[in-house]
């Protein structure tokens, strides 16, 4: 190597010129990319199709709030501020990248970057990136938090791009005629380390670390898609084609409408290639960050569920049966092979996972998918055998006759009689209808609905149950019978607006049900009469209140603040909000069939819920779901804080302060 | 009138109870003539069965074959074929083994087949006319049964209640030469007896009995607390061990356990005969339940009808109570 | 294998509530819901699961009329190969007896390996497998809750007998065994599964196909009405509220020992 070195293209590296050199590298380095990620898309075009091409510009305006702006980085604190300084870096840094490498080839990219404001800012950002590695390898080496899986890997990867930015920063110390570099950045401090050094010795490193960063950053380039790194190029595309609607559940085939599903072959994943191509792209983008491990309540609870060990063990096995070398070999059973039927049906599809992911990952669909497959196969728990068979011959899961659905209304509410006009249907629903306890929740929706509108009107026997979570546990033609009939009934009684107390039944009328009158929940109806004066109250003496958010009520539908806003219009009731509220509330073990399903389980979700009612000094726990409620006042008992703790639905509390 | 037989189910040299009580529906059907005894066994367990019938019937036949000492149905049918007269009516006990003999041997004897009688209210020319149950127990039946080409008669065990009646000197006949050739395509090979769980309840004096009513597995807790503060044990019902929240060992009932218990405590059971039929002697039994239309209230002592759940808490509360007041000391967990 | 299965469609015994009709003599069957009878479901499982295992196939039959047909359906839709219907104005009120010969007739039409009826249905006799078995001079086993195929056209059978024992027996091919409940866990059948056979024919065969005794159709045995016990002396209910029932109960169990 000579003495003076102007530029690297023109440098001599063992005998080989830095041009010829660098332009080999690039194009190996190119081509080898190209050629894996061709391989990465194999099993995506072996996959089941999926449409989200629709909608363009709402789809790149959430690319722009999740994926630029990271939207949901920061619901973890610290994690998320490393997270935002290193994309901010990266997305700075490109430019400087790319010019980097390009000196490698010609001497035109020599200026690019170098100073100016656009210097002063990348130098800060390699600075804060290289400071990043650091903290975030110490965090994951000393402090260990548990949602981050032990990995050589990741540590791997935080020295890969650590060496990266220290390569820049020497290249950029060790030139012989340097500009000013930016006061304190990383080459700033390296030039003050170097300064004294001869020259001789400066070329030297100005070539060699030249050339590591050239390497490093084709090592990390076709490292990447071999691990959770890939997350960095299959993220934008993730996000971009992520799913649109909340609270619905993808068909059991797209393309395919309900009166053909009878010709399909088979229902649900059974093999690997029945998911969709963007269920792949998901375990592709899964970035193992653990968050929404740490929120899902059956992880928390000990059943054999955590949301990214399904998107990672998916992924490892897409890695070993669709390899970068070697030919594709798919053949292992997902059920059995890759996932347990146990971890399928412990999924109270609460959407704790999806809220959380910063990827936008999705994972209730893959659940119902899997659970269509079993359902086909005949294999569901035998629990749920005769709930199941009841709602198909009773149209309730209790296998209580039809005619008796009504007898819970004593009086404060009407049915429906033939085909009628009436304005506003109540749908109650099966356990609203059947269950002794949560009868009186049915009478006191009726009664606060009577006091705002008059005396609502209901279906009654003509109700079926609206096999909101038969779909979730993938029988879907149970749920269409379920579906088709209720919707006949309704559109017979001429609603124009349906309430409900029942979440599920919300969600189910709102999101799967096609062509229905607008619905609400009760807790939203109250709230409006609160506004306008239509409901006073009767004010509370004691106790402190905690709500309890309802998964179906205000993960799935976003309905937060309107019960608060009725908590908060009673006078007297001191509320207290628990720590896990709104979309990090804490399920309370699930509804529907939920309620038939014998987990394995170290603690009850229940249970859980209550201590960390207790914990927020609540008194008395107020909920908004007829499930909430059964698992509640169960865990209540169980937890030994009878006597401490009670359980009240919002709208008996309504019925019992309302003034009217 | 035909001539009537019972048949005794027997074992380790004991009869059944059954065979005091097929007497008492034999003089349903006829008052006139006393039913004769039948038995089928080996060697000295069978001599003493025997022995023991002499109180009650007047007669006894003894069919000893050494092929007959495992009561096996298909052997047994074929010895009675033989030795029963033409027409004859046979009672026998409905349980394992009366459901596995009688229906083809009614077959074989071209005489009817009437099985889990509950009562018999006499005859009319050739028709007899009884009592069943079906749907599990909710309803009664009257039947009526064509007994000109003789009978089968399955009799609940417990329906007809041993009295004490006439005492009897009975005769012990040997007919086992008559019994004939004994050749079935079905052989005994072993018992796999039922393993001792770690409580057995045949010795408890007090006993919380759950059914389906409990629900889930996490509630069984709930009695197994009364049952502590009770001085007692839990048992079951078949549900509760068909959905595998209690080990078969503590299953009562026709295919369990059979308990002779103080005091019987019957929480969410229907009180279905198979279950009943477990539990002897006459304990002082508590029906819990929901359904104020559950069989079981109609053969309690005393019946609540209220919500488990919500009961046996309230219970074992003020029954721990009562052990502090008793000046003993409860141990919390 | 060869394996026919003996089915009935029972109103349901967990899902009805069984009461006398207006008229006073026979139940309300206005509001029933019917299906398979469950110790039938178990033994159709068992044969699905034998065949798997072994080769052959399950057949299964009723004796009834067009209403019966679906529960042929669903096991049918369960995996089982073949359903047929024994369908004919004079198997109209049978007996056991009369069941038991139609179905005799039936399986001498065919040559099977194994016949299964379940162990008792909703009247409670648990009677036709062991007459059919009789009729056949086939060996018979009642309350079987495990097989298991032996060398030498054998099966090795566990019965379920008092105190929860097993009886273990060897039994020859072919034989009639009626299945008790809890011998396995039956398959799931969802509504797509019986959608898809909602339309395969089902052959019926009446009196004139089948060889019968038409002697043996005449009922022995006959109901002449249902009706509900009068309440005679049951139980004591406790009345008041809770904490009065509890502590009339306390007072009761310390007079009766109960309370150690």
């Amino acid at each position: 190597m000579g003495d003076h070195i102007e530029s690297i293209a023109q440098a001599s590296y063992w005998l080989v010129r830095g041009r010829d050199l660098f332009l080999f590298l690039y194009l190996l380095g190119l081509a080898s990319f190209a050629f894996i990620v061709t391989r990465r898309l194999a099993p995506l075009l072996a996959a089941r199709s999926d449409p989200r091409f629709d909608r363009p510009l709402v789809r790149l305006g959430r690319v722009l709030q999740y994926w630029l702006a990271q939207w949901r980085h920061p619901r973890y604190r610290f994690a998320g501020l490393l997270h935002l300084l290193v994309f901010a870096g990266f997305l700075i840094l490109a430019s400087r990248a790319f010019a980097l490498l390009g000196l490698g080839i010609s001497d035109r990219f020599a200026s690019f970057g170098a100073t100016g404001w656009y210097g002063s800012v990348r130098a800060y950002a390699a600075t804060a990136v290289f400071l990043c590695m650091v903290v975030a390898a110490i965090r994951r080496l000393a402090f260990r938090p548990r949602r981050y899986p032990r990995s050589a890997d990741s540590i791997l990867l935080l020295g890969l791009i650590a060496i990266l930015m220290a390569a820049d920063g020497v290249f950029e110390s060790s030139e012989l005629s340097p500009p000013s570099l930016p006061a304190n950045s990383l080459s700033w401090l390296l030039r003050a380390a170097l300064g004294s050094m001869p020259p001789a010795i400066l070329v030297k490193l100005h070539l060699t670390s030249y050339l590591a960063h050239s390497v490093t950053f084709f090592i990390l380039l076709c490292y990447r898609p071999f691990g959770i790194q890939f997350h960095v190029e299959t993220s934008l595309f993730a996000i971009y084609f992520a799913k649109l609607e909340r609270g619905t559940v993808k068909p059991v085939a797209w393309g395919v409408p309900d009166a053909e599903l009878d010709k399909l072959k088979s229902f649900g994943v059974k093999h690997f290639s029945d998911f969709t191509w963007k269920h792949i792209l998901d375990f592709y983008t899964c970035a193992d960050c653990g968050r929404c491990a740490e929120q899902c309540p059956a992880a928390t609870v000990g059943r054999p569920l955590a949301p990214r060990d399904l998107s990672i063990r998916a992924r490892d096995y897409v890695f070993r049966s669709y390899p970068v070398f070697g030919p594709s070999r798919d053949g292992l059973p997902v059920i059995g092979g890759l996932f347990s039927e146990d971890e399928v049906w412990s999924c109270t599809t609460c959407g704790a996972c999806e809220a959380e992911c910063p990827l936008l990952v999705e994972y209730i669909d893959k659940i119902v998918d899997l659970r269509r497959g079993l359902v086909d196969d005949g294999k569901i728990p035998q629990s749920l055998h005769k709930p199941l068979k009841a709602l198909e011959s009773r149209g309730n899961p209790f296998g209580k006759p039809e005619k008796k659905r009504a007898d819970w209304t004593q009086g404060t509410a009407e049915i429906v009689n033939g085909a009628s006009d009436i304005g506003t249907l109540y749908f109650v629903d099966s356990i609203t209808s059947y269950d002794d306890r949560i009868q009186n929740i049915g009478r006191a929706t009726a009664r606060v609905l009577r006091a705002i509108e008059g005396t609502p009107a209901i279906l009654g026997a003509r109700e079926r149950d609206s096999g909101h979570d038969v779909r979730r546990f993938g029988e879907e033609m149970l749920f269409q019978a379920l579906r088709d009939h209720n919707s006949e009934a309704i559109r017979a009684s001429g609603a124009r607006r349906i309430v409900t107390a029942d979440p599920h039944a919300f969600n189910a009328l709102r999101h799967d049900y096609r062509d229905m009158p607008p619905v609400e929940h009760i807790s939203q109806t109250a709230a409006r009469a609160v506004r306008t004066g239509q409901l006073r109250w009767n004010p509370v003496e004691s106790g402190v209140y905690a709500y309890h958010d309802p998964c179906y009520l205000g993960r799935h539908n976003g309905v937060y603040e309107d019960p608060r806003d009725v908590l908060d219009s009673i006078p007297g009731l001191r509320r207290v909000e628990m720590k896990r509220c709104r979309d990090r509330s804490f399920c309370c073990g699930g509804g529907g069939l939920a309620l038939f399903y014998e987990p394995r389980e170290q603690e009850r979700m229940g249970v859980r819920r209550v201590r960390m009612a207790a914990e927020a000094g609540a008194t008395v726990l107020v909920t908004a779901c007829p499930f909430c409620m059964v698992n509640i006042e169960d865990a209540i008992k169980v937890a030994g804080l009878e006597g401490q703790m009670s359980a009240i639905d919002l709208a008996e509390l309504v019925d019992r302060q309302m003034a009217n | 009138m035909a001539r009537l037989f019972a048949y005794i189910v027997h074992k380790d040299g004991m009869a059944d109870d059954s065979a005091r009580e097929l007497p008492i529906a034999a003089r349903k059907i006829d008052p006139e003539h006393p039913c004769t005894a039948i038995v089928t066994g080996w060697g000295a367990d069978l001599d003493k069965v025997c022995d023991s019938l002499r109180p009650a019937y007047g007669e006894i036949w003894k069919i000893a074959r050494e092929a007959l000492a495992y009561p096996n149905a298909e052997l047994v049918r074929q010895a009675l074929l033989n030795v029963l007269p033409a027409r004859s009516i046979l009672l026998v006990p409905h349980a394992h083994f009366g459901v596995d003999l009688s229906p083809g041997l009614s077959i074989r004897m071209n005489a009817a087949y009437v099985p889990d009688v509950l009562e018999i209210e006499g005859v009319d020319g050739t028709w007899l006319r009884l009592v069943r149950q079906e749907f599990g127990g909710q309803i009664s039946v009257h039947m009526r049964c064509d007994i000109a080409t003789g009978a089968v008669l399955n009799i609940r065990p417990g329906a007809f209640r041993a009295a004490e009646g006439p005492s009897a000197e009975g005769q012990v006949v040997d007919r086992s030469t008559e019994s004939g050739t004994l050749a079935a395509r079905r052989t005994y090979l072993e018992t796999i007896e039922a393993q001792k769980g770690d409580v057995d309840i045949t010795r408890e004096p007090v006993l919380v009995s759950i059914g389906r009513g409990i629900g889930e597995q996490e509630n069984v807790a709930i009695a197994e607390d009364l049952a502590e503060a009770m001085g007692g044990a839990v048992s079951c019902s078949r549900p509760v061990v068909d959905a595998r929240w209690m080990d078969k060992s503590r299953q009562v009932g026709s295919s369990g356990q059979t308990v002779r218990p103080k005091v019987y405590l019957a929480c969410g059971i229907s009180g279905s005969f198979q279950h009943l039929a477990g539990v002897k002697g006459t304990p002082f039994l508590v029906a819990i339940n929901k359904n104020p239309k559950a069989p079981i209230f109609r053969v309690a002592d005393v019946g609540i009808i209220d919500d488990l759940l919500e009961f046996l808490p309230a219970m074992t509360g003020r029954v721990r109570q009562e052990k502090c007041v008793a000046g003993k000391e409860i141990h919390r967990p | 294998m060869e394996i026919l299965v003996c089915v009935k469609r029972v109103p349901d015994i967990a899902e009805n509530e069984i009461q006398i009709d207006a008229a006073g003599t026979d139940i309300e069957r206005e509001d029933l819901v019917y299906s398979v009878n469950e110790p039938d479901n178990y033994a159709v499982e068992e044969a699905l699961q034998m065949v798997e295992r072994e080769g052959g196939s399950v057949t299964v039959v009723t004796v009834g009329g067009e209403d019966d047909e679906e529960v042929l359906r669903r096991e049918m839709a369960m995996g089982v190969g073949h359903g047929v219907l024994l369908s004919d104005d004079r198997f109209g009120d049978l007996d056991g007896r009369g069941c038991a010969t139609v179905l005799k007739a039936f399986v001498q039409k065919g040559r099977y390996d194994l016949v299964l009826t379940g162990v008792q249905a909703e009247d409670g006799c648990a009677q036709v497998g062991g007459m059919l078995a009789a009729l056949l001079d086939y060996p018979f086993a009642s309350l079987v809750t495990s097989i298991e195929l032996l060398e030498g056209g054998k099966l090795k059978i566990g019965r379920e007998i008092e105190g929860g024992s097993r009886e273990i027996s060897a039994i020859e091919l072919p034989c009639v065994l009626s299945i008790q409940t809890g011998i396995n866990e039956p398959r799931y059948v969802g509504m797509r599964g019986i959608r898809q056979v909602a339309s395969v024919p089902i052959p019926r065969f009446g009196a004139a196909d089948l060889a019968i005794d038409t002697e043996m159709l005449q009922a022995r045995v006959r109901r002449v009405d249902y009706f509900v016990p009068p309440a005679g002396h049951g139980a004591e209910i406790l009345q008041g509220s809770r904490e009065e029932k509890v502590e009339q109960l306390v007072e009761l169990l310390k007079t009766k020992g109960g309370l150690n």
